[in-house]
């Protein structure tokens, strides 16, 4: 049986029922607890739990990134809750330099079993502070897996994965999807790390999008359908591990690629799966691999000059036209 | 010899061992990086010895602590062998790390060791995460964070202070001061005190001569007791010092720190030295039963180093292990290969 529910009750059911099954998964964050983070994914959860285990810190990104890198490596199951993905800058030392490096260094004596939960996602008029999405920055990293959820039923599958996951695991949620709804089963379900969606199938050009680009992707193919093109979307779910298989598998197929992200566009996670696709795939292709991130700009304030940074359905399916039909294609 | 002497002379003996052990370490470790036999760089501990094996001698394999780059005392105060500790110094597969973290990120979790850390002030997140483990799990352990006064310029330290205070947690910041934040004399970069940095959370803080082992295990034990009885955190400031350079390289280092200072402190205030005297002028040892101990230790040190030069570097194939836990080969996973 499913049910329609939002991308934030999916994080808040997943989180519930793995506090539930499991006593050591803690909470840890700024406003975790009676106020429920101003997203208010997290409500009810201290109801149910306790201030023992839904843990409100001072606002020390560091610090409380910290304690829970100690506490996963004594027995702890934390689950980090990073209010805005802008704040990673603050935490890079203990995620990057401890956390990611903790088992490799000890020769696989130690682990942490860390949840750091984040958002990313720019039009909400939040500004240059508030808006960026980091992903590339931790995928870059050896030793921490990455998720990127693009509707409540992945949020839910992936978010209980990443908890019963050994290793530190960063999600970043689109923080302007939360109110988003999507089918979810009522029974039980983890989405394994690692597993490429085929979201659509297509036989001219794969369209493949992360988080909320899937959302881009999809509607891009809509539009590309109107005009009797045949679009094939593909959501990688997680970049650390990256299904290259599916991904590769659908390329191979359609024989035209354009990889949609909304990190900057420069050295991001466009560039890194393009270059896979190259790499891997590049006597199957009938045209250049195409990039579309986000504009490479601070985000600006403006609703006039924040959207103009965000690739849109519309600009994907003018590259995918184009690519289609043997138009050179000059990305952003 | 009094009753009480004698009870406690064993414990006596095995912090002057202790010691002994961890000088002839770093005396070895120190020659193998002389004789290029030693991959990289290592930082001594020589000089602070009582600081670490005062520390260690109040605490169980049960109880945590994390270490700093200048962390093979720490590593051997807490229970680790020489022998291992060298294959790891010179990356042999049979280290404590498999010879993937190096002099350091040593880390022993049987005897409670968390690791070492190269990132200055790095790891007091981590103790204070171990010691909310403690408390939430309803363990009984206490952690210590060793971090040197050079740490105390960082801010992540008040950051976790001020958690751990709030609420209430297991853990003894235990800072060894010797004098020098890398090159720099400690004076130059610490305004205040540093005691008072910790007392603005409401944490009781200590200073103890950290050349002194006897004073040291005191005031450890004792606060090692109250955190067990949940009256921590506790802060203890440490007077050391470093006999050699910030590093082993550091040999020409008398733009900060004079050659007449170094000799006063190896004269005057050499912990083994001293410990040494005061348990011959109790009769807890004789001089023949400390020179043997010394010896003993000696030989001991220099099998381990030799066991290390001939022991096996990790096989190739071993480079992608352990990135993951769970993951044999990270390379291949991280390309999306199920497992």
């Amino acid at each position: 049986m499913t049910r329609e529910i939002t991308l934030s009750q999916a994080v808040n059911e997943a989180i519930a029922e793995e506090m539930r099954r499991d006593e050591t998964v803690i909470l840890v964050g700024e406003d975790v607890a009676e106020a429920g983070t101003p997203f208010k994914v997290l409500s009810g959860l201290v109801e149910e739990f306790g201030t023992d285990r839904v843990i409100d810190t001072p606002i020390a990104e560091p610090g409380f990134m910290g304690i829970a890198v100690g506490a996963a490596m004594t027995g702890l199951r934390p689950i980090v809750d990073l209010m805005f993905g802008d704040f990673l800058y603050l935490v890079m030392d203990q995620l990057c330099n401890q956390a990611a490096k903790t088992h490799y260094m000890s020769g696989g004596k130690l682990n942490v079993p860390l949840v750091l939960r984040t958002n990313l996602g720019a039009t909400r008029r939040s500004a240059a502070q508030h808006s960026q999405s980091l992903h590339a920055l931790v995928a870059h990293i050896p030793g921490l897996k990455v998720a990127m959820p693009s509707s409540a039923y992945e949020a839910k599958g992936l978010l209980k994965a990443a908890i019963r996951d050994d290793n530190p695991v960063v999600i970043f949620e689109d923080k302007l999807m939360y109110q988003d709804k999507a089918p979810v089963p009522e029974e039980e379900y983890l989405l394994p790390l690692g597993e490429a969606a085929i979201l659509r199938e297509g036989l001219e050009v794969t369209l493949i999008g992360t988080s909320s680009m899937r959302q881009v992707c999809e509607k891009a193919a809509e539009i590309l359908e109107a005009d009797g093109i045949s679009a094939e979307v593909v959501d990688p779910r997680t970049l650390v591990p990256l299904d290259e298989g599916t991904i590769l598998g659908s390329v191979r197929k359609t024989s035209r690629a354009i990889v949609v992200d909304e990190g900057h566009q420069n050295f991001g996670v466009t560039a890194e799966i393009a270059a896979r696709i190259s790499e891997k795939a590049f006597y199957h292709l009938d045209a250049p691999v195409i990039r579309m991130g986000a504009m490479d700009v601070p985000v600006p304030f403006s609703p006039a000059l924040e959207d103009l940074t965000v690739p849109t359905p519309e600009a994907v399916a003018a590259n995918a036209r184009a690519l289609v039909r043997g138009v050179p294609v000059h990305a952003l | 010899m009094p009753r009480d002497k004698k009870a406690n002379a064993e414990a006596y003996l095995r912090m002057y061992r202790q010691m002994v052990r961890i000088r002839a370490f770093e005396d070895n470790a120190n020659q193998l990086y002389l004789n290029a036999k030693m991959p990289g760089l290592t930082h001594m501990y020589s000089g602070q010895e009582a600081v670490a094996v005062g520390i260690c001698e109040a605490l169980t394999d049960e109880d945590r602590i994390t270490s700093t780059h200048r962390g093979h005392g720490h590593c051997l105060a807490k229970g680790a062998e020489l022998k291992l500790m060298f294959c790891e110094l010179l990356g042999k597969e049979e280290g404590y790390c498999r010879g993937k973290g190096g002099s350091m990120h040593i880390a022993d979790q049987a005897h409670g060791n968390l690791g070492a850390n190269a990132i200055v002030g790095g790891s007091a997140g981590i103790a204070t995460g171990a010691a909310l483990s403690a408390k939430r799990l309803g363990r009984n352990y206490v952690t210590v964070c060793f971090f040197g006064d050079g740490a105390t310029a960082q801010g992540l330290w008040y950051e976790v202070m001020n958690m751990a205070a709030l609420w209430k947690l297991p853990v003894i910041y235990a800072c060894e001061n010797n004098g020098y934040s890398e090159y720099t004399p400690t004076d130059e970069v610490v305004a205040g005190s540093l005691t008072a940095r910790a007392e603005a959370f409401a944490i009781e803080a200590h200073q103890v001569d950290g050349q002194d082992v006897l004073a040291v295990n005191k005031c450890a034990t004792e606060l090692a007791e109250r955190c067990r009885r949940g009256e921590g955190p506790f802060f203890i400031e440490l007077e050391t010092y470093r006999y050699h350079g910030h590093h082993v390289g550091d040999i020409n280092r008398d733009y900060y720190r004079s050659k007449e200072e170094e000799a006063r402190w190896k004269a005057d205030r050499d912990p083994i030295i001293n410990f040494g005297r005061w348990l011959l002028s109790e009769g807890v040892a004789t001089k023949e039963e400390l020179a043997a101990i010394g010896s003993e230790i000696g030989d001991e040190a220099a099998a381990a180093v030799e066991y290390a030069l001939a022991a096996p570097y990790p096989d190739a194939i071993e480079v992608d292990m352990h990135v993951f836990k769970g993951v044999e080969h990270a390379l291949p996973y991280m390309s999306g290969a199920r497992q």
